[in-house]
């Protein structure tokens, strides 16, 4: 067996699909990842993101498309010879063997010299800080120790390209935080291109240089941080990129950069994405921060409503606000607010995006009957 | 001086009876172990007992004192060579069965089509007995057998292999009824290894066979040393078929024939429980030295379920 290549420039995804039976995992994902990125694949459960991962690494064969590392084509290869470090979501750690066993375990099958063994063992349980617990089986050390172990076993061969299949999933929070942390340290000191595969936005925002949203097998965007959470491309991306905010509308008037939408009596006046004349059927989105409350300053888009749910959330109160049409706000703010208050909030034109709405779905966040408000109602399809 | 009385506080069982029963019952000692009788009973009157007074009567023979008939066990080599002729069929069938099962659980993990009916085809040996396979091996293996009815058409032998009444027959009895129970504790215990250990190895650069070496294997050896103790056992204890497909005066003549011999041809009990304490002492240490080596692996959790 030889060593991979220390190094690429690019790798290349073409037309990558995998079908489990008649059912597309993954369809037609083109991507192309820069040597030493750190990519994201993000989305919702059984949108194909670990299927993509498992394609990278070679534990599932393609259906359709080709992998290509440079000019070298290697989605025909098995795992054992692509030369990528895996993470998995459970760790797979070797239950079987030290802490060190397990880090040196890849080396040992490369059969490098015995002090070369050593030597970036050592380096790699040190940049993981587990010196103390080098000798300990899997079983002895807690969730954080065992995910540091695994980055250190898929790290220390110096792999050409890093897979993360949801490594945080399994911690609880504050470990989660310390270890986001850690993945983004280890990835600025190494440099190790990265694709990371996540469900959680904010953990695919802070880690990420690049984000590909998955949904349903399919791409929906790719973009930086900053582009994915500005401008979302649909109202799917939208919905995963935390607009809780997603309210089917119908446009009233289309003008160049300014849309204005209504609803049950409700106007609005927001910022197209995307091709939308008037009389489309959209679906206006705006977060929760974005929704103002009580501001004096407000003279456009105000709407007033009742609040009915209030959560602390430390320096801020996350409410659920209904209009008088009975539709249904998610706000943030430091304002203090009770249930039962009587509120005007405000949303900034330009923060609010309207995107055509595809014709099966529309969000469930819609309006209630205005003739019941307060009920609950069941997520409406509109056909 | 009187303290006042103290009500007892609420909560707290307030007779001493109920405040012993709490603690008993802490400790798994309620009303429910007397669901364990009926099974006890059985244990009692149909295990221990039994053994017990077997092993009374071993140390009283008809005549002589209490270890004659031990001595009289290890003083004949006709009887004492019994132990190595069982051994020298059980530990190479128990080896065989328990090697055979590995690499077919192995490629049998995980779900495909067609498993369920593979498994039952594997398995059905259980059902048929060991005077139904032995009758089997009669007809297969005989000298007009097809066995050697094709060696003969394809002249790939002169004349008839002998593989009945002798060694062989037992032998090919004993992997017939024992593979199927050595496979399916096998196929059990891989199941219980969590395949992603093994992706991972491969992420890390290791081809199928540095993996089933460097991750299965020592996983799976606890579960192959308990598998093989149990086939040794079963194959130790032969009994119908070492008779029917064997030669039981000669090179089949297994120690539970001469257990058998003593206790219903010679009408001596106490000799035959001797022979019978003999035998089970003979797979203890063979038991024992197994597990003692199992100690030594590891034997923690393997990721999976199961």
């Amino acid at each position: 067996m030889t060593a991979p290549k220390p190094g690429f420039s690019q790798l290349r995804l073409e037309g990558v699909t995998r079908r489990f039976g008649s059912q597309n995992a993954l369809s037609d994902l083109d991507l192309t990842i820069e040597a030493g990125e750190f990519i994201a694949l993000l989305g919702p459960s059984g949108c194909g993101k670990s299927t993509a991962l498992n394609c990278l690494a070679g534990l599932l064969p393609l259906t359709g498309g080709s992998i290509w590392q440079d000019e070298r084509r290697i989605d025909v290869l098995p795992p054992e010879r692509r030369g990528f470090g895996m993470v998995f979501q459970s760790y797979a750690l070797f239950p079987h063997m030290s802490v060190r066993a397990n880090v040196a375990f890849g080396l040992r099958m490369r059969r490098l010299p015995k002090q070369e063994i050593r030597r970036r063992t050592d380096e790699a349980i040190r940049l993981v800080r587990l010196e103390e617990h080098v000798d300990k089986l899997p079983g002895q050390l807690s969730g954080g120790q065992q995910q540091r172990v695994a980055i250190a076993r898929a790290v220390v061969l110096e792999p050409s390209l890093v897979l993360m299949d949801e490594p945080l999933s399994n911690l609880d929070a504050k470990l989660r935080l310390e270890m986001r942390t850690e993945i983004r340290r280890l990835h600025q000191s190494l440099g190790l291109t990265t694709v990371y595969v996540t469900h959680d936005q904010e953990e695919a925002l802070s880690l990420a240089d690049r984000l590909v949203v998955l949904r349903a097998g399919a791409v929906q965007q790719i973009g930086s941080p900053q582009e994915l959470h500005t401008r979302p491309a649909n109202w799917h991306v939208a919905d995963f990129m935390g607009y809780r905010n997603l309210w089917p509308m119908r446009v009233q008037a289309a003008q160049a950069g300014e849309i204005t939408v209504e609803a049950d009596g409700l106007r609005l006046v927001g910022d197209p994405v995307g091709q939308i004349a008037a009389g489309d059927q959209v679906v206006a989105a705006v977060r929760p921060e974005d929704v103002r409350v009580d501001d004096p300053h407000a003279t456009t888009n105000t709407v007033p409503a009742e609040i009915e749910v209030v959560e602390y959330q430390g320096r801020e109160l996350a409410a659920e606000a209904r209009n008088d049409a009975g539709l249904r706000v998610h706000v943030r703010t430091d304002k203090r607010i009770a249930p039962g208050d009587r509120v005007t909030l405000s949303i900034d034109p330009r923060r609010l995006l309207v995107f055509p709405s595809d014709s099966v779905e529309r969000p469930a966040a819609g309006l209630a009957d205005a003739a019941e408000p307060g009920t609950l109602r069941e997520p409406r399809l509109v056909p | 001086m009187t303290s006042p009385p103290t009500a007892p506080p609420a909560g707290r069982p307030r007779s001493p009876r109920a405040h012993w029963q709490h603690r008993l019952a802490e400790r798994g000692i309620d009303r429910q172990l007397w669901l364990l009788v009926p099974a006890l009973l059985f244990v009692v009157l149909l295990f221990l007992y039994p053994f017990f007074y077997g092993l009374g009567l071993s140390f009283q023979p008809t005549k002589g004192g209490p270890f004659s008939d031990y001595a009289r066990f290890f003083g004949d080599a006709y009887e004492r060579d019994t132990i190595w002729i069982t051994l020298r069929i059980a530990l190479p069938a128990a080896v065989l069965n328990v090697v055979a099962s590995v690499p077919i659980a192995y490629r049998m993990r995980g779900r495909f089509r067609g498993k369920r009916l593979i498994t039952i085809l594997l398995v059905v040996p259980i059902t048929l007995g060991t005077v139904l396979t032995a009758q089997g091996l009669l007809n297969f293996l005989g000298p007009t057998g097809w066995f050697n009815r094709v060696l003969l058409a394809l002249h790939l032998a002169d004349e008839p292999v002998r593989l009945i009444h002798n060694y062989w027959g037992v032998f090919f009895s004993l992997i017939i009824t024992g593979f199927p129970f050595a496979f399916l504790l096998v196929l059990s215990y891989l199941s219980g290894i969590d395949p992603t250990l093994e992706r991972a190895a491969a992420t890390l650069g290791a081809g199928w066979w540095q993996r089933f070496r460097t991750i299965t294997l020592p996983l799976l050896m606890p579960g192959l040393a308990t598998t093989f103790c149990l086939t040794f056992v079963l194959a130790f204890s032969v009994f119908p078929s070492a008779v029917l497909v064997g030669n039981p005066a000669g090179e089949t003549r297994v120690i539970s024939i001469a257990a058998y011999q003593a206790a219903y041809e010679q009408y001596d009990y106490p000799y035959a429980s001797a022979i019978a304490v003999i035998m089970g002492v003979v797979e203890l240490v063979i038991i024992a030295l197994v597990l003692a080596a199992r100690s030594r692996l590891y034997t923690g959790s393997t990721g999976g379920k199961g």
